[in-house]
């Protein structure tokens, strides 16, 4: 098996189409008597439904209309925790959440009567932020507004703070972040009690929906069938909530017996689907004079929304990652998922690593401050090296150097030429330059026994011209599925990268090879196809049709002689986890993560005082993520997520009001464009990794996590002043510099 | 596309004349509709209550862009893309042409009009600062005849202006006379392209020596309309540039202004960087700067 | 909701052939092109002109066509995505788009191919702030916007980039 593939940067699989504008997505797909679906709901962020109330002079008979009585199977969302309606019954419990289901064949009378139907409330009290719902001043979610708390324990880190030379405390705090893929969420359906429910859409998980869709209208699983059409984007936005449309869309199809296109816009779309969860993080860190870490003690909390929906996953990453990168013997980490009345908060690229990693890096240039060390000298005495343990107990046996990532990282940025620069910058300039870092890490695919629990297969198949088809649940989302899947498999039987083709995701074609979450595409289900791929090389040759030495046109024969001969070619290959990994789940301890990929990010930075904005000027982005199958699609997905983090650092701020979002529109969420972000410089090394495939790890989340603190941390290094939260809005950072000038002045 | 779209008219009269006709047969029935790139984006979302609109997008008198020896006068249409492109405002008014450039991306400045600006009486808008430090004028023409007011008159109140329900504008004039003078334009939108103003401040000063001679100052997005700030100019004018100069103008201009809370920003944000624009403004028109920061 | 106006016929040069609709007067031209057109390469992003998704050339200068009402552009020449490449050759844009990686998810990339081709038919060696200021009405969520930087660049060095 060679490399001839294999960190080649071949063209996308689907490129052509998305250049020419060929590629369909769902809202470009039309079905004979096809009806638009539209979703009505809730008026307030928490209270009683008492009626509804279809009003106005419209033709109401012509509407498919659905509410919570019509529905066949179970009015939960299957998912993690059964708690959430599809649609409300009584209990109303965010300010979006869907209550009534229309369809018409004209879409402008559907918004109409959208707007026409009244919902009679009783309102109740609601909590809205994370302080609220600790407090439990109202208790809106189970017994105490607790969705899921973990504790994780290293050592003693009760007994450290006595010996400690310093002891640094601090509290951080992230906002919420949309997704904002640029392609709004839709599905089409189109369901009966003859054929049962298909599902076409923009979504990242086929399995989960067809899971949810199972129980809604509990149906045997065959008569469900999901297929994922080309889609815009999702960053964790289309993990879950797909789920929700494709069930409301396949209710309204159910019952008007018509095929049903349900399109979020933009407003919709942003203001009632998930957004990553808030955060609030203390810290407590004890050092010594010499920059040991004695203890840290992290107090982390997020605000999963009103429902539990992935919470508890999130929090679990989010927790393991507080402690980052670095050996210390006692640590301390509780954490807690709360509810409010917002609605819920899902998945977002590094799912929980980017609001603890955040907390994490800028309180540790404020203990290097206390301990009178460089940021960077103080991050080198703790970096955690080979056979230490991190604080689930997981040993490193791993190549890291971390040290190595944070020189190449420095060396690329000029930092140390730049640091002492900037500290010379005459003090009444108002366009301060500034740079600073962060090192982190993100464990690369499911959590914990997570992978054991999904137990993914994925399939390869010959066909008798020889061609070969990857099938695989894994969704294509622009991460390049597709392009990676058929490299890995070409070389896997050292064939032609045109040779294979990747089927569309497709239930009733591909096995379930998970959900395309958590870096794991790549690592995990490229793996499989690997390990399929050579599979059915395997038979090929066991049959005799085969020898070891082939060249395509042996390998066209071959098919050809199999499939004549004993019907389909294919192989399957399931996940089994590396040796030795071991996890508790009931005292969250030992191996979390198969792998990591690990990192250092340098920000420079431009503070203007005038106006207190901050363009960020360079970026550099090294980090180890194994062997780097494309290296264009690599560099994208860093350079991607670097840009995705540079708004969740400085521009990206949902506005709330009473449980809603109020600046649900691209205008006043700001998102970067092409002339605000910095030049993104990125850098791999390949220490490689023996259980992925041709030593690949997860890449995807990563540079997610470490972006933001290097700003922050550099915005510090510009102004002096250290700001806990991001993002870092110009009126933040106004307030923060106010703050320190009525300090100095009393 | 959240509104009824059978229930919104909209016709193209032919010429300038049938579309002046029709609004004084029926004052106040239609709303005129130019670039679109204000009106569609309510019509989006389901929040345009007016339904009858007139094209008037194709009306080729109200086009192009004159220069005489005393002015230059921008057709009601002239686009944002057509206003950076021309030579004498590149020269001349160049707080127009950098307000133009930052008016959303391409696409909208290929469609965006200086009137549709004007009209749409946005307090954000980005133009109209810069037509105020220009002592813009504007002829509004309705079928009975046509009159120039000037267009710091022009708003009233909070989307509130001059305008009579027949009447439409028709042209803008700029005098040329702000040769010598110092400029200053800067916009403030939290990212550099597709934003809304937070606050804008555009600002022009006559000096000789160290005295300013003459000044104008006027922002967007701190009050409800784009406001021209005579009595920070009065603070100015005819004053030394100093510290205490400075002081004296930030004073006046925080009881000018009145910015507000809202989802883009604070009150305390605007009123802190007006009053710092207008501290870099004083400081680049010493320092002998003109239309750059 | 009382309906009161009525549709109206409507004629453009479309990718260079003649096309007649029938529209309602106030229709987005992106649902004309997408609904009557049959053109679903160009892609609806925010329906407020902020995203670029939309992006059409409109007698040769883009616009947002969601913000265009179809009866401004009766009469107009409309080239749209499917009107960039030549059959099978594809246009030098289009080229590096593939080459440079500047298409992940795809849905923003026939607005950006717009934008980029009509920035190179007004300036065939942008410098990189060029390309910023000529790209910024098209926003990209997935590539952090630098290969397409590249990819714009390339094209502006290949041959036959004129349209």
């Amino acid at each position: 098996m060679g490399h001839d593939l294999v960190g080649q940067p071949v063209p996308r699989k689907e490129g052509r189409d998305k250049v020419t504008g060929r590629a369909r997505y769902v809202d470009d797909l039309a079905f004979p008597g096809m009806i638009y679906g539209a979703t009505v709901r809730s008026t307030c962020a928490r209270g009683l439904l008492r009626g509804v109330h279809f009003e106005g002079a419209l033709p109401w008979k012509e509407f498919a209309v659905v509410t919570a009585k019509d529905i066949p199977g179970e009015n939960t969302v299957a998912l993690i925790v059964h708690d959430q309606p599809w649609l409300v019954d009584q209990q109303i419990n965010h300010a979006e959440e869907p209550v009534v289901l229309l369809a018409h064949p004209d879409k402008y009378l559907l918004e109409e009567a959208r707007r026409a139907v009244r919902l009679e409330v009783e309102p109740q009290p609601a909590v809205f932020t994370i302080e609220d719902s600790l407090a439990r001043k109202e208790i809106v979610w189970g017994e105490d507004n607790i969705f899921k708390a973990y504790d994780l324990e290293k050592g003693n880190v009760d007994d450290a703070w006595a010996r400690a030379d310093f002891v640094v405390e601090g509290e951080y705090r992230t906002g919420a972040q949309e997704q904002l893929y640029i392609e709004p969420n839709g599905m089409i359906a189109v369901a009966n009690p003859k054929d049962g429910v298909t599902v076409w859409g923009s979504l990242q998980c086929p399995y989960y929906v067809h899971k949810a869709l199972v129980a809604l209208f509990d149906l045997p699983p065959e008569k469900v069938r999901v297929i994922q059409t080309e889609t815009g984007g999702g960053f964790g936005g289309k993990e879950e909530y797909p789920s929700i449309i494709a069930g409301h869309a396949a209710l309204l199809a159910w019952k008007s017996g018509k095929p049903v296109k349900m399109i979020y816009d933009r407003a919709e779309d942003m203001a009632a689907t998930t957004k990553r969860h808030p955060s609030r993080t203390r810290l407590r860190t004890a050092v010594s004079h010499e920059g040991k870490l004695l203890a840290v003690e992290i107090d982390f909390t997020i605000d999963g929304g009103a429902y539990t929906t992935l919470s508890p996953v999130v929090l679990s990453r989010g927790t393991i990652h507080a402690p980052g990168p670095y050996n210390c013997p006692n640590v301390r980490v509780r954490s807690r998922a709360v509810a409010t009345n917002a609605p819920p908060h899902g998945a977002f690229r590094g799912f929980g690593a980017p609001q603890s990693v955040f907390a994490l890096e800028r309180h540790l240039d404020e203990v290097a401050r206390a301990a009178g060390l460089p940021p960077d000298e103080l991050r080198r005495r703790n970096f955690i090296q080979p056979g230490q343990t991190t604080a689930t107990g997981q040993v490193i046996h791993e190549k890291v150097d971390m040290n190595l990532l944070l020189d190449r990282a420095f060396e690329l940025s000029g930092y140390h030429e730049k640091m002492k620069r900037f500290a010379q910058q005459d003090p009444g300039l108002t366009r301060r330059k500034g740079i600073g870092f962060a090192t982190f890490m993100h464990g690369a695919g499911f959590t914990g026994s997570g992978e054991q629990y999904l137990a993914s297969v994925a399939e390869v198949e010959a066909t008798a011209r020889g061609r070969v088809r990857v099938h695989a649940a894994s969704t294509e989302i622009g991460q390049g599925t597709n392009t990676i899947f058929s490299q890995i498999v070409a070389d896997a039987l050292g064939l032609e990268y045109d040779r294979v083709d990747v089927i569309r995701p497709d239930t009733a074609d591909v096995p379930n090879s998970g959900p395309t979450v958590a870096s794991r595409t790549c690592m995990i289900v490229g793996k499989l196809v690997e390990s399929a791929a050579l599979g059915l090389k395997q038979t090929l040759i066991g049959s005799g049709l085969l020898k070891e030495k082939y060249t395509p046109a042996d390998w066209e024969r071959a098919c050809r002689d199999y499939i004549a001969k004993r019907g389909p070619l294919k192989a399957r290959a399931q996940y089994q986890p590396p040796p030795d990994i071991h996890w508790d789940d009931a005292n969250f301890r030992g191996d979390a993560y198969g792998t990591y990929a690990w990192a250092a990010y340098v920000a420079e930075v431009t503070v203007d005082t005038v106006t207190y904005e901050t363009q960020v000027d360079d970026f550099v982005a090294v980090q180890e993520v194994g062997k780097v199958i494309h290296p264009v699609l690599a560099a994208g997905q860093i350079e991607g997520g670097v840009a995705q983090a540079v708004g969740y650092a400085l521009y990206e701020k949902v506005v709330w009001q009473e449980g809603r979002m109020i600046n649900n529109q691209m205008t006043n969420y700001i998102m970067p464009t092409a002339a605000d972000v910095p030049r993104i410089r990125v850098h791999f090394e390949e220490w490689g990794y023996p259980y992925g495939p041709a030593g690949a790890k997860g890449i995807g989340e990563l540079p997610m996590d470490g972006t933001a603190p290097a700003i922050v941390n550099a915005i510090e290094n510009a102004t002096g002043v250290s700001i806990h939260e991001i993002p870092v809005t110009p009126e933040v950072l106004m307030e923060a510099l106010e703050r320190r000038q009525e300090t100095t002045r009393a | 596309m959240r509104s009824f779209l059978p229930g919104y008219e909209l016709r193209a009269p032919a010429n300038l004349q049938a579309a002046l006709e029709l609004l004084a047969r029926e004052p106040g029935a239609w709303k005129l509709l130019a670039g679109g790139t204000d009106v569609m984006v309510l019509f989006e979302a389901g929040k345009l209550p007016h339904r009858k609109f007139l094209s008037i997008w194709k009306l080729p008198e109200l086009r192009g862009i004159e220069v005489s020896p005393a002015h230059v006068t921008l057709g009601a249409l002239t686009t944002y893309t057509e206003i950076q492109a021309h030579p004498v405002l590149q020269k001349e008014f160049p707080l127009l042409c950098r307000a133009a450039a930052e008016t959303g991306g391409i696409a909208t400045q290929n469609r965006g009009t200086l009137a549709g600006n004007i009209a749409n009486a946005s307090p954000a808008a980005d133009s109209p600062p810069a037509l105020l430090i220009y002592d813009a004028e504007l002829e509004l023409i309705s079928a009975g005849g046509s009159r120039w007011v000037p267009y710091h008159s022009f708003h009233t109140g909070y989307k509130q202006m001059l305008l009579r329900p027949d009447e439409l504008i028709r042209r803008i004039r700029l005098p040329r006379r702000k040769d010598a003078w110092r400029q200053y334009y800067r916009k403030v939108g939290t990212r550099k392209a597709q934003a809304i103003s937070k606050v804008c401040f555009a600002g022009a000063a006559l000096v000789a020596g160290d005295e300013i001679r003459d000044v104008r100052i006027a922002l967007g997005s701190v009050a409800p309309i784009v406001l021209r700030c005579t009595q920070t100019e009065a603070a100015l004018k005819n004053r030394r540039l100093s510290a205490a100069t400075l002081e004296a103008a930030r004073e006046v201009l925080a009881r000018e202004i009145a910015p507000i809370d809202d989802m883009r920003s604070s009150a305390a944000y605007r009123m802190r960087v007006a009053q710092n624009l207008l501290a870099e403004f004083i400081a680049q028109i010493g320092n002998g700067g003109r239309s750059h920061r | 909701m009382p309906e009161s106006a009525s549709k109206v016929d409507l004629s453009f040069v479309v990718n260079g052939e003649k096309r007649r609709v029938q529209a309602y007067p106030m229709a987005r031209l992106l649902d004309v092109i997408r609904e009557e057109l049959k053109l679903t390469g160009t892609k609806e992003g925010c329906g407020e002109g902020e995203c670029g998704a939309c992006t059409v050339l409109l007698d040769g200068a883009i616009v947002n066509s969601c913000l265009v009402p179809a009866l401004q552009a009766d009469g107009c020449e409309i080239r749209t995505i499917e009107g960039i490449a030549r059959g099978d050759q594809l246009h030098a844009v289009q080229e590096a788009f593939i080459a440079c990686g500047g298409a992940q998810c795809g849905i923003c990339t026939p607005g950006m191919v717009m934008a980029a081709v009509n920035l190179l038919e007004r300036n065939a060696h942008p410098a990189e702030a060029d390309i910023r200021t000529g790209l910024a009405g098209n926003l990209c969520r997935c590539t952090g916007y630098m290969k397409i930087f590249d990819a714009v660049v390339k094209a502006g060095q290949a041959k036959g980039v004129k349209a």
